[in-house]
């Protein structure tokens, strides 16, 4: 579904990602690992569109990421979420859910203007597709609640909840457990699970938290200083010595 | 009240209030309305779409112009020379947009200041516009029922009560048609680029189209606010649309609540008509005042007038209810 081939991102004359290539399989979860600065979110933004690419391919079913714009991705089918978050505090619930459905609007930015009849029952529609989408997940409470009142872990969820809200066949979830507390941990891979499961979404998502990456993934890609080091399923990589090496630093013996 | 009470409450409030006043003041209402409007554009674009703009009375110098020119040239009516100069105003607005897809916040306030800057010098140098001795600002022969006089006990019409309603039914209108935009996929947009703009974008809204739209809305809207406002004072001087203006539309915006339409009008009455309220005091005093007021609205009314009025009314909504859960002060007697 996702291919990516001998990938390349320089930053001036670091090379942020260096001839990076994985799959990702229809129907997968997969994790992407690797100690900070090892180029996991660069690969993230270079799938996004966010950062120019030096040298190789994206592909995803068929099609070349690469010649799409940033803005062209959510209809392409490919959702994602940030990091540090990428909620707009000053809007409700609702609403950031209908942006994450902004691609499927049709009526012309223009006709908004006179608020003609078809727009109204489009925004009607959709919005009865983000609260039922909310209801399906468990947070039809939080519907009129403003984002920016919410407590982190909380908003952790509805911007999951958003990157489903459009549809999405691949989501890309840039550390979608970083800050949650253990309990929110465990619902928040609960939600994971449905999103392939109920919604047919492909994942692919970077974490820092181990346990949660070992139990959820079906395989795992590491990498380290922009280079992909091993790949497999969960139980291989953790045994894998350049996985461990990476992530404890260097042996006094190097492996043979 | 409900929300619609209050629409209908202060329509007919405003349609009435020429016939209270003394024709000076009726005037001054007009300019609030015009002001009001051009305020309201500025607010889509810096409020909204979060472009911030020091060049906002150049649009108004360029629709003012433009409608006058039309008019006086080539004699249309003012019900078309109005939204020809909102067009044209818009399409010049168009050109911003490529300074505002590389800059931001105060880079893009300079770029825009420049262009406020250019539009004033070069006025002057293009045929019809009267140079630097400014131009009168006639109607076509086809506005003559502007000057339409008749007298019914308490409804006295004359030229400046029926421009006067004109004006407001004019920025009425194109109210409705900027709160429709802010209130659709559209106006989610600009505040999703106004906030965040790779999420946005990573959510398939595109920059260019979207900064685009808020532009051009904006200086159309301000356009046809500077058409009106060539009518309603009756001459133009480039003069008047330099930096000063501009900075007075965004303290408009500012104090009347930023990301609020209701706010644009207030911040428009505040702005016009205060000076006038206190051009009875001494000569150092209505500058002070002045200055004072500015300084204490944006340091003591959060969110603006409208944010006052909101709490006033005891309503949570919009940016005000959001805080007041951040805050904890949700059911809480007013703060």
């Amino acid at each position: 579904m996702l291919e990516l081939e001998s990938l390349t991102v320089r930053f001036g004359g670091l090379k942020a990602l260096d001839d990076v290539g994985f799959t990702v399989r229809k129907g997968e979860i997969v994790g992407l690992i690797g100690p900070n600065g090892a180029g996991k979110t660069t690969a993230f933004n270079a799938i996004s569109r966010f950062v120019p690419v030096a040298g190789g391919q994206i592909r995803f079913k068929e099609q070349d990421v690469l010649r799409l714009h940033a803005h062209g991705l959510a209809r392409a089918g490919i959702s994602r979420t940030f990091q540090n978050l990428g909620l707009f505090p000053h809007l409700t619930v609702t609403d950031n859910l209908l942006l994450g459905q902004h691609h499927r609007f049709r009526t012309h930015p223009l006709a908004q203007l006179v608020r003609p009849p078809h727009a109204r029952h489009e925004e009607a529609h959709m919005r009865g597709k983000a609260l039922q989408l909310l209801e399906q997940v468990g947070l039809g409470a939080l519907k009129d609640a403003y984002v920016m009142g919410l407590p982190y872990g909380v908003q952790k969820f509805v911007e999951l909840c958003r990157a489903l809200a459009g549809g999405p066949q691949l989501l890309l979830l840039d550390e979608p457990a970083a800050g949650l507390t253990s309990g929110e941990t465990e619902a928040m891979r609960a939600l994971i699970l449905r999103a392939r499961d109920e919604f047919a979404a492909t994942v692919l998502l970077i974490e820092h938290d181990m346990a949660l990456v070992m139990r959820t993934c079906d395989r795992v890609v590491a990498l380290d200083f922009g280079k992909v080091i091993a790949e497999g399923t969960p139980d291989h990589i953790q045994q894998d010595p350049r996985v461990i090496e990476a992530y404890l630093g260097q042996p006094e013996v190097p492996h043979a | 009240m409900r929300r619609s009470g209050w629409l209908i409450l202060g329509a007919v409030a405003l349609l009435l209030l020429p016939f209270f006043l003394r024709n000076y003041q009726v005037y001054l209402g007009t300019l609030v309305a015009v002001q009001a409007l051009a305020a309201l554009g500025l607010n889509v674009l810096t409020g909204y779409a979060g472009q911030v703009s020091l060049g906002h009375a150049g649009f108004m110098a360029v629709g003012g112009f433009t409608a006058a020119i039309l008019q006086m040239q080539l004699g249309v009516p003012m019900l078309l020379s109005l939204p020809l100069a909102g067009l044209f105003t818009g399409l010049v607005g168009l050109l911003l947009v490529i300074p505002a897809l590389r800059l931001s916040e105060i880079y893009l306030a300079i770029a825009t200041l420049g262009f406020g800057v250019a539009v004033q010098q070069l006025l002057p140098q293009l045929p019809w516009t009267g140079g630097h001795q400014g131009l009168n600002v006639g109607m076509s022969t086809l506005d003559g029922w502007l000057r339409w006089e008749a007298d019914f006990g308490f409804f006295r019409f004359n030229e400046q009560v029926n421009f006067y309603l004109f004006a407001v039914a004019v920025s009425a209108l194109l109210w409705w048609l900027a709160r429709n935009a802010v209130r659709s996929a559209l106006g989610r947009a600009f505040i999703a680029v106004r906030d965040r703009e790779l999420a946005a974008e990573s959510l398939g809204i595109s920059l260019a189209r979207t900064k685009s739209y808020a532009f051009l809305l904006s200086a159309f809207l301000t356009g046809v606010a500077g058409g009106l406002y060539a009518n309603a004072v009756g001459y133009l001087d480039v003069t008047t649309f330099g930096l000063g203006y501009s900075i007075q539309f965004l303290a408009m915006i500012a104090i009347g609540g930023l990301a609020s339409l209701p706010g644009s009008l207030l911040g428009a009455a505040f702005i016009t008509l205060l000076p006038n309220a206190l051009s009875g005091f001494s000569q150092w005093m209505p500058g002070f005042i002045y200055g004072a007021s500015l300084l204490g609205a944006v340091m003591f009314v959060p969110y603006g007038l409208w944010g006052a009025w909101l709490r006033l009314r005891g309503r949570s909504r919009g940016a005000m209810g959001s805080i007041r859960r951040a805050l904890g002060l949700e059911g809480k007697p007013h703060a």
